[in-house]
């Protein structure tokens, strides 16, 4: 009886059931669907549209290919991206270097190093707001630790913030101490996926520790390596509450970086359409340098193997 | 032998002295803060930095809780953070279950948008998604096509909708639940159990050590979060914490004894988190060979 009925009915139930689970599928998604679609694609929809506009708020006409026309004549521009470059030539080499030579220190196997590990991620921790206010707090030229230590070492007491040739170094400095926890804990994991055999066979063969750091550890960390410096290429673009809080872009916009005259101009001038246009372009500059670095930078990564 | 040994111990004399160099670097800041908090005001304007307050004092305490009503920004934003934690471990579960463990036509597609849009940064769509917060249906005095009020801005609302999930919590879970085994559903469908039953009452408790970090990358973002909240919120009584602390500093530039008693205060929750959490995170994560 069972066997008969097995016979013409499955066909019948799996078509259902398939249909009944994909349709449960589209239930558990849905929400996050909703949510995609309302505050992710309609937003990069809008701002697309938004940057062939003057809309300011009240007005919104339509000015073509203007805010796009404005932005690449304007010195304030060239000299946001100028900054925006220069933050980054500063910034991701002092990061790698650093959180490298931290996770080697933390890698040892030698008593009290979860603590001292603990201590290098707590400025990650931070907020940043946070780190600002504390890190002002410490360049403050009359009252700051800063030069409270350049006068120890017989250095000349700088205005670090105030002064347009510094402050742009001292942000730098803040970033640097909130992101080197963050690497050193990525080169940590990577070191530690190396396979000790092969720290064995170097010795073996008479290599010194600085033969097996070479040709061993390096070789292998160029992976991690790249990734650290694919994030750090596209977040060193979006450095903000630190500059918000610290300079307000200043002085004399010496700290202006692309994203902050980016709320700049949309949320203090109002001028939204233009800041659009702005946006979307910073957005076509850090898809360009991710997909150089996928495309170019990484091929020469795996060459080198 | 012995002058290996010898060598050895050179070495991690060597080790030391770089970790706690380190060490002095990057927590001297962390020092400087939680020490000045406690400091007298004459010791804070003193040209020659006091490391040390030579007795300890609560006015900073007295004069951020007077200049500014910080209790009131941590119960804000504890009651936002909270919110946004709860509805995103839900909706984001959903989803990764959706994406990982049902098939359904389309799902890979939908998918790598997904994944697109981890790469989008935030601050590119920031004035679209505050003209949609301003034009929501239904909220702050709008209609259902979204005009005649203020929406979504300066309200907790404009600081939770906008945040009830996020697209990285979608990709992390569904990660988590493709490696489950499929046997415990299996049974459960014979059983009789609705796709719902299984996702709620047998799958979904198996994620504990994942709900966990995202719960705890989820409230961290929250309690961190500033750029949101300075672009929605007008009124101070509204202010989230990193909000009020960034106004109460541009208000009270020079006087750094409040604002390091306030931001010792305000950074206290999320190191306590991390330090509680720390240890049985690693544990839980070793255990469920979630690594890698």
């Amino acid at each position: 009886m069972i066997r008969i009925e097995s016979t013409t009915r499955p066909k019948k139930i799996t078509v259902s059931r398939r249909t009944r689970k994909a349709l449960w599928g589209y239930f558990f998604i849905f929400p996050a669907l909703l949510y995609f679609f309302v505050w992710v694609l309609l937003p990069v929809l809008t701002s697309f549209g938004l940057s062939f506009t003057n809309y300011n708020t009240a007005t919104a006409d339509w000015v073509g290919l203007k805010n796009y026309i404005d932005i690449f004549t304007q010195t304030k521009v060239y000299s946001a991206l100028l900054k925006t470059i220069q933050f980054g030539l500063e910034l991701i080499p002092a990061n790698m270097i650093f959180s490298l030579i931290l996770a080697l220190l933390v890698d040892q196997k030698i008593r009290g190093v979860s603590i001292f590990r603990t201590v290098y991620y707590l400025p990650v921790l931070t907020s940043l707001v946070i780190a600002g206010i504390v890190w002002a707090s410490l360049f403050d030229p009359r009252t700051g630790a800063v030069n409270w230590l350049m006068r120890l070492l017989r250095l000349p007491p700088q205005q670090w913030l105030y002064n347009p040739d510094l402050a742009l170094h001292s942000v730098v400095v803040v970033r640097l101490w909130k992101g080197v926890g963050y690497n050193m804990m990525v080169f940590l994991a990577g070191l530690q996926s190396i396979p000790k055999e092969l720290y064995e066979a170097a010795q073996l063969d008479g290599a010194s520790a600085w033969q097996s750091f070479r040709f061993v550890t390096l070789p292998l960390l160029k992976s991690t390596a790249f990734y650290i410096f694919v994030m750090a290429c596209i977040s060193s673009f979006q450095v903000f509450g630190e500059i918000y809080v610290m300079t307000r872009g200043g002085p004399a916009g010496a700290t202006r970086t692309l994203i902050y005259l980016i709320y700049e101009e949309a949320f203090q001038y109002t001028k939204m359409g233009y800041a659009s246009a702005l946006a979307f372009v910073l957005f076509l500059l850090v898809a360009g340098i991710a997909l150089f670095n996928l495309l170019v930078v990484n091929r020469f990564v795996e060459d080198g193997r | 032998m012995k002058n290996g040994k010898g060598l050895k111990t050179a070495k991690n004399i060597a080790v030391y002295l770089l970790m706690i160099i380190a060490m002095i670097q990057l927590g001297f800041p962390f020092f400087w803060m939680a020490t000045s908090a406690f400091k007298t005001s004459k010791e804070i304007h003193s040209p020659t930095p006091v490391l040390l307050p030579s007795e300890i004092t609560f006015d900073n305490f007295h004069k951020a809780f007077q200049a500014a009503p910080f209790g009131k920004y941590v119960l804000n934003t504890l009651f936002v953070a909270v919110v946004v934690t709860a509805s995103t471990l839900i909706l984001c579960a959903m989803a990764g279950y959706g994406f990982g463990r049902i098939s359904f036509p389309g799902r890979e597609t939908l998918f790598i948008l997904f994944i697109l849009a981890m790469a989008l940064p935030g601050e590119v769509t920031l004035i679209p998604r505050f003209l949609i917060a301003k034009n929501f249906p239904l909220f702050g005095g709008n209609d259902i096509f979204g005009k005649g009020g203020i929406g979504l801005i300066d309200s907790f609302s404009g600081l939770i909708i906008p945040n009830l999930m996020n697209v990285f919590g979608v990709f992390f879970l569904r990660q988590f639940f493709r490696t489950l085994p499929s046997d415990l559903e299996d049974a459960a469908r014979i059983d009789g159990a609705s796709e719902f039953g299984i996702f709620w009452r047998v799958m979904l408790p198996l994620t504990g050590p994942a709900l966990a970090a995202l719960a705890l990358f989820t409230f961290t973002a929250a309690w961190d979060e500033f750029i949101w909240p300075l672009v929605i919120l007008n009124h101070s009584e509204k202010y989230v914490v990193q909000l009020g602390l960034s106004v109460f500093f541009g208000e009270h530039f020079v006087e750094w004894g409040p604002m390091m008693a306030a931001s010792s205060l305000v950074s206290l929750p999320v190191i306590a988190i991390f330090l509680f959490t720390q240890a049985s995170m690693v544990k839980s994560i070793a255990t469920t060979g979630l690594k890698g």
